[in-house]
């Protein structure tokens, strides 16, 4: 079974950020980039089916230069090639612009099975994943917790509100995963030297056979970045616990009137 | 492109969901100051009672799609109907929930239609012409003002929580339009196999008004009855920060932050969690924050709007015990 995975490159979600001065990104300088966390359980899903039915695991990220770094990752942990889509044009690319890059690198590769993270942890937009599902053309499941695979048919649990959803597909699918669906396991140390070893294929808006009118204008544009509002701290209630309880559902009752 | 503003009608029970009262609330906002109407969509098996309801809560028009084969969503079935509605109608905005099936079905259809597409709205607002939302990033150590482009239509996923529902007016009719359906049942290519509910105390999490969320703090799964008992008696839904979850006490349908739900409560009583920035990421939007830890130093005090520095095992049967005094009250 021959499997692509999409990987993300992002900011380590524990690193403080920066707001660039024009406040339409982030300063890289000094940041540590890391897979994004959920892609990390993608690839692991796919290294765990290609363990039991053999076939090949392919790594695709669209990004900058420094992305290559997320790739090594997945081929330190185990999987077989990897592309790198870079170009220019991924710039000023939306999500929806950018699934159009991933599903014209991922076309060709013939796969049964398209894994993504359920969002990557820096935007959360959750857009690419069942974007790349509708130019591929295939059926998908998105925040999948467990996957089973059969003849040609998958078989996936989705946390929806309140219940699980058993949900059965027919392969080729994209299916986007939940970070429940396994543990990631580290690469290797002699993963991590088959990682340095193995060429990455870099491809751009025209080895894809696009053109920039092909993707279309982005749709939305990033205005700012802004510093959350700072929660003003409040009250700390002190003395014997009784009391306090008490003082404390008076103020939520009486002050903050949510009771 | 008409001025008109449309809402993705999601409903259980035979009700609308709550966010999709909470949406068609905004929707009126957003169409009075763009001169259009509030459409809400609604797919079903039999979903044309629900346009009643829809129209007392804000709806002018409501377009009705009804087939078996929309009894439960599918992404398939959803965009196939959708897509061409869209495309002949040209809303100027659609406003879907930020629910399993939303978060699903939007990227899709934006993707067919070629639509504008802004996921984790926590604002929408009208700048200049411009729709304008706003939106939470990187683990909410900032925050991002999105514009819409023009060029077609304009979708935005909205967090749940984040408006106030119109109370309902029993006054307004809504004019219904039965949207035409025709489905290949063999182009669906999924199949709802079956749905085991989750064993929940009261609302979604996501839904709820108040939530009481535990910590590592409260050492074993056994201890989460604390927690359930004094949700019984708020009406609240209980929720974890990612420790219990890892550790095995509740399942991943719990937890809130990063890597588990956004959530957005009049009231989040914080017990025994210590407040790292990726459980802050999905519950410091909470109108009210009350935070029990017995470590003074702990990060979720720099959030609480109320805290209590303390054993929680002493104090939750108290504050339980608490509540139904007030409940009683009340009722009284």
């Amino acid at each position: 079974m021959n499997i692509a995975v999409c990987v993300k490159q992002v900011p380590d979600t524990e690193a403080p950020i920066r707001i660039r001065a024009d406040g339409r990104g982030i300063e890289e300088g000094g940041l540590t980039f890391v897979p994004n966390y959920y892609d990390e359980h993608a690839i692991e899903e796919a290294l765990r089916i290609k363990e039991r039915l053999g076939g090949a695991v392919t790594l695709i990220t669209a990004g900058p230069g420094r992305a290559v770094e997320a790739l090594r990752a997945g081929l330190a942990m185990g999987a077989d090639q990897a592309i790198h889509i870079q170009d220019a044009a991924l710039e000023a690319a939306d999500h929806i612009v950018l699934a159009r890059l991933l599903a014209a690198a991922i076309a060709p590769l013939s796969c049964d099975l398209v894994l993504c993270g359920r969002l990557a942890t820096d935007d959360n937009a959750a857009i690419v994943g069942p974007a790349i599902a509708e130019f591929l053309g295939l059926p998908q499941a998105t925040a999948v917790t467990r996957l089973e695979l059969g003849q040609g048919t998958a078989r996936v649990h989705r946390e929806v509100e309140g219940a699980v959803e058993i949900l059965e597909l027919s392969l080729p699918a994209v299916i986007t995963v939940e970070r429940t669906i396994n543990e990631a396991r580290y690469p290797s140390l002699p993963g991590i030297m088959k990682a340095k070893r193995t060429a990455i294929t870099v491809r751009t808006l025209a080895d894809l056979a696009l053109a920039p009118d092909d993707l279309g204008p982005p749709r939305v544009e990033l205005l700012s970045l802004t510093p959350p509002p700072r929660r003003q701290a409040g009250r700390i209630l002190e003395g014997e616990p009784p009391a306090v309880v008490k003082e404390l559902v008076r103020l939520l009752h009486e002050e903050a009137r949510v009771l | 492109m008409s001025r008109d503003v449309w809402v993705l009608a999601e409903h259980t029970d035979g009700h609308p969901r709550k966010v999709t009262l909470e949406l068609l609330s905004k929707a009126r906002d957003l169409a009075a100051a763009l001169g259009g109407r509030v459409a809400a969509l609604v797919l079903g098996e039999s979903p044309a009672p629900l346009a009643r309801e829809l129209g007392a809560r804000g709806a002018d028009a409501v377009f009705v799609a009804e087939h078996p084969l929309l009894a439960t969503y599918t992404t398939d079935a959803y965009t196939a109907v959708i897509s061409p509605l869209v495309a002949r109608e040209q809303p100027s905005l659609l406003l879907i929930g930020s629910t399993a099936a939303g978060r699903d079905l939007a990227p899709r259809l934006a993707a067919r239609v070629r639509a504008g597409l802004v996921t984790d709205c926590a604002a929408v607002d009208l700048d200049g012409g411009r729709v304008v939302v706003t939106r939470p990033v990187m683990t909410r150590k900032a925050i991002a003002r999105v514009a819409f482009r023009d060029g077609g239509l304009r979708i935005a996923v909205v967090l749940p929580n984040v408006f106030a529902p119109a109370p309902a007016d029993a006054t307004r009719a809504a004019q219904v339009i039965p949207v035409p359906v025709t489905l290949d049942p063999g182009a669906i290519r999924t199949r709802v196999a079956g749905m085991t509910p989750v064993a929940r105390e009261t609302v979604p999490l996501t839904e709820a008004d108040i939530i009481v969320s535990g910590g590592r703090g409260l050492r074993g799964p056994e201890n989460f009855a604390l927690l359930k008992d004094l949700a019984a008696a708020l009406g609240a839904a209980v929720g974890s920060s990612r420790p219990p979850v890892d550790s095995g006490w509740v399942p991943h349908d719990y937890e809130i932050g990063q890597t588990g739900k956004t959530v957005n409560p009049q009231l989040y009583i914080a017990c025994g969690i210590s407040g790292a920035p990726q459980h802050l990421a999905g519950m410091s939007s909470s109108r009210y924050i009350v935070a029990i830890n017995k470590d003074p130093q702990a990060p979720i005090f720099g959030v609480a709007s109320y805290g209590v520095v303390g054993d929680l095992f002493q104090i939750l049967p108290l504050l339980t015990a608490e509540v139904r005094k007030l409940k009683a009250a009340q009722a009284g």
